[in-house]
């Protein structure tokens, strides 16, 4: 494929799809329930009214607002409706054209849709997931045709490292930086991994930017293992996402068909072969060092860096290793140039950061806001807010490595800078609203259990250091704590923290850290009294 | 590369030593003690006990000394308040996990968690024991597995698969579950890969692995000499 073949098959796609009057768009993740009954409805509407020429039913990615799912899209218009069920196809064909349906209507004007600012959900929810010509057609593969045949690798990293990317899985380390280390790295053979092990309790973005747009993970992949000089590469992702997995091996064998990946790639002489990896279940595979330990068919558990997986990572070789949405983000960049991604966020913290909204709030679902949005802009307004009348307490950030951030910070921007100075950390994204009526030391020991659970158990610290901090948990929740309690958990969480091994172990003391910090009366309200020894004080 | 002396110091010493050498073989090279428990010389460093961490002049964080490089002008030390602590805490937290009863124990004596106890003057345990209902493992003709002592340094592991060359035992499960198993999960005397070298169990630090027929503390570890084994293979190879 060359350019002028792109933009053939992108032309005609369009003229395919401009040919109906109605486009319905109906969000198919795996978390909207019966969509694919709602799909055969529609359809079998419009096939009984003979519409099959004006009305095209597709299935879509996912459009964020998860709490009224499933939501259907109708263009022209941009008629959103919510919270559709099957029964709801024949009310929803008969409005084509005419008044939306009023009980399904969503208003257009909602702070979900308006505030946001989609960069790498821009296509989420408008483009059919399983097709590659709703991608191209959309303008996707052109940031790849562009690289291949206009820029050299160091353009490309350079482009990277101007545009200020940062890691997305959490550590916010510079993208450019990584890509330009491995490319500098010694070694015949090199290799590019993409990190969707997605393991934070609450958190979504992955999952969705694999299901929703497959193709924008590999067009980044196909341009960064350019930049880096990899010809092999593995998408590493959790077997518990079965619908990304179907998605992108399906994407994988189209762009294959289409001369985007495999050999000779667009007539050039680069090669690229991409392979799928699934994860087992384990957290701690999202730990670049696990995870290519899991990708070599070894026990998933971390090694000491150095060396990083830049200089000898997978089978020794230097290895390009980030995140889903990281990669997501670079056909943009190269599309619209890096001063267009350094214009949108902070000093430090560049570009836009999806967030997926959970606990307690209105508006579930997937958020993409620029960076320095501050948190209360976040929650409130696009979040719509805490329901059934309960008051905000804290927003558990970055999941079980990071903290929870009480209402007098909520003023504070989004950024790794902010959230770090705050005792927590940006994470991958997951954020957790909860309200007044949870008691801190539950939620706390619940990441805790989950930390426990998941260490591998290979250093000493982490395996024996999270069952005994949750030992002292479980006393504040039973009232019998002591002040020799609370000075051990503080002592453990400093081991743990200083001394163990990966990011595991050296993150999982920070919720207590930052409930210690945030909500420590909580801590001493739990405590046996000094005087009055064996009973608590409630 | 390999050739360039570094010179740096440890704890106030000057000491040097190849930019391929770790500041634990420089250390002990010049008889400064950092304690260790799953590093052993001649096997690879895993890294995974933590005792061996030090301090570096102007790195925030610590590092541990049996995988860490060392550098020109490194400014290492290994004694602080901050690092005993540290280490008395890991110590403490073995000895609580599973059932370490010194006093009933084969290898009581002879036992490298004991010693490193004594040293870092652990007198008493702070946590409270986790008693896990472990299995003893005695379907060996020769040896037996005692889980109630194994501390996962993974020693057995390395010395099963690096030099002897049959990789006999793994790891199962994660976190506290984490169990030594021969095969793939089965009784040691079943175990088809085993050759009944006996190394495994005499580069265990504690009681875990032992000889049959041997009673409280009589147990004593006979090192093979790992270096020398690898050293003499290596010229073989050549």
């Amino acid at each position: 494929m060359n350019r002028e073949e792109l933009k053939n098959l992108a032309d005609e796609h369009s003229r395919h799809l401009e040919g109906f009057t109605h486009h319905i768009l109906v969000c198919a993740g795996l978390g909207c329930p019966d969509n694919e009954a709602i799909i055969a409805g529609l359809r079998r509407v419009v096939a009984e009214q003979h519409l099959d020429k004006q009305v095209l039913v597709r299935k879509a990615g996912c459009m964020g607002l998860c709490a009224l799912g499933p939501i259907v899209l109708i263009q022209p218009g941009e008629i959103t409706y919510h919270n559709v069920h099957p029964g709801d196809a024949e009310e929803i064909v008969a409005a084509l054209g005419k008044e939306p349906v009023p009980r399904l209507l969503l208003s257009e004007d909602l702070p979900f849709f308006t505030r946001q600012y989609k960069n790498v959900l821009a296509l989420s929810g408008r483009i059919d997931p399983e097709s590659i010509e709703d991608y191209i057609a959309a303008g996707g593969y052109g940031s790849l045709l562009g690289v291949l045949t206009t820029m050299r690798p160091a353009d490309v990293i350079r482009t990277v490292q101007e545009s200020g990317l940062r890691g997305r899985g959490g550590a916010g380390y510079p993208t450019g930086l990584k890509w330009a280390t491995v490319a500098k790295a010694l070694g015949e053979k090199k290799f590019i991994i993409c990190n969707g092990d997605e393991g934070d309790p609450g958190a979504f973005m992955d999952r969705s930017i694999l299901e929703s747009t497959p193709h924008a993970v590999l067009e980044g992949m196909i341009i960064a293992a350019y930049a880096v000089g990899a010809n092999r590469g593995y998408i590493y992702v959790r077997a518990e996402y079965p619908l990304a997995v179907k998605r992108l091996q399906r994407a994988i064998h189209e762009a294959e068909r289409k001369n985007l990946l495999g050999h000779a790639i667009c007539g050039t002489s680069f090669d690229l072969t991409l392979q799928l990896r699934l994860g087992a279940g384990a957290f701690v595979c999202g730990e670049e060092t696990a995870l290519i330990a899991s990708v070599e068919g070894r026990r998933g558990s971390p090694r000491p860096r150095p060396p990083y997986p830049a200089g000898k990572g997978l089978w020794g070789c230097p290895t390009l290793i980030n995140n889903v949405e990281t990669y997501a983000n670079i056909a943009p960049i190269i599309r619209c140039g890096a001063e267009w991604f350094a214009s949108i966020g902070t000093e430090q913290s560049k570009g836009t950061k999806v967030f997926a909204l959970t606990g307690k709030i209105h508006n579930a679902g997937l958020v993409e806001v620029p960076m320095g949005m501050p948190l209360r802009e976040i929650i409130f307004e696009i979040g719509g807010g805490i329901p059934d009348g309960h008051t905000f307490k804290g927003v558990q950030t970055g999941g079980p490595s990071g903290g929870c951030i009480p209402e007098e910070f909520l003023d504070a921007p989004v950024s790794y800078e902010s959230l770090s100075a705050l005792g927590s950390i940006m994470g991958s994204g997951g954020m957790i609203v909860i309200d007044e009526t949870s008691s801190m030391i539950d939620v706390v020991k619940y990441f805790m259990e989950f930390c426990m659970e998941e260490s591998c158990g290979k250093c000493a610290p982490c395996r024996t250091g999270t069952v005994q901090i949750h030992r002292l948990l479980t006393r504040f929740q039973e009232r019998q704590a002591t002040a020799d309690d609370l000075a051990m958990l503080e002592e453990l969480c400093d081991l743990l923290k200083s001394a163990s091994l990966c990011g595991l172990g050296q993150s999982a003391p920070n919720p207590v850290l930052s409930s210690l910090r945030y909500f420590r009366q909580e801590y001493l309200d739990r405590m046996i009294p000094a005087d009055t020894p064996g009973e608590a004080n409630s | 590369m390999s050739d360039t002396i570094l010179t740096l110091t440890i704890d106030g010493q000057p000491v040097s030593g190849l930019a391929t050498e770790t500041i634990l073989q420089i250390a002990r090279e010049n008889k400064i003690d950092i304690p260790t428990l799953c590093y052993l010389e001649g096997l690879s460093a895993v890294g995974s006990c933590r005792l061996c961490m030090v301090e570096i002049e102007g790195s925030p964080k610590l590092h541990p000394a049996c995988v860490t490089l060392i550098q020109e002008g490194m400014v290492v030390t290994t004694q602080t308040e901050r690092l005993q602590g540290y280490r008395r805490n890991i110590v403490q937290l073995l000895f609580a996990e599973r059932n370490h009863v010194c006093s009933v124990c084969v290898s009581n004596g002879h036992c490298e968690l004991q010693e490193l106890a004594h040293k870092l003057g652990v007198d008493h345990i702070a946590f409270p024991g986790c008693y896990p209902e472990l299995e003893v493992d005695a379907s060996h003709r020769r040896f037996v597995l005692d889980h109630n002592r194994c501390v996962l340094c993974t020693r057995c592991v390395r010395v099963c698969a690096e030099i002897e060359g049959a990789h006999t035992w793994d790891v199962k499960n994660r976190g506290m579950r984490s169990r030594i198993v021969a095969d793939l999960d089965t009784p040691w005397g079943d175990s088809a890969t085993c050759t009944g070298c006996g190394k495994c169990v005499h580069v265990c630090p504690t009681g875990a692995l032992s000889e049959k027929g041997k009673s409280v503390a009589e147990m004593l570890k006979k090192r093979p000499s790992l270096p020398y084994l690898v050293a003499n293979r290596t010229e073989e190879r050549q």
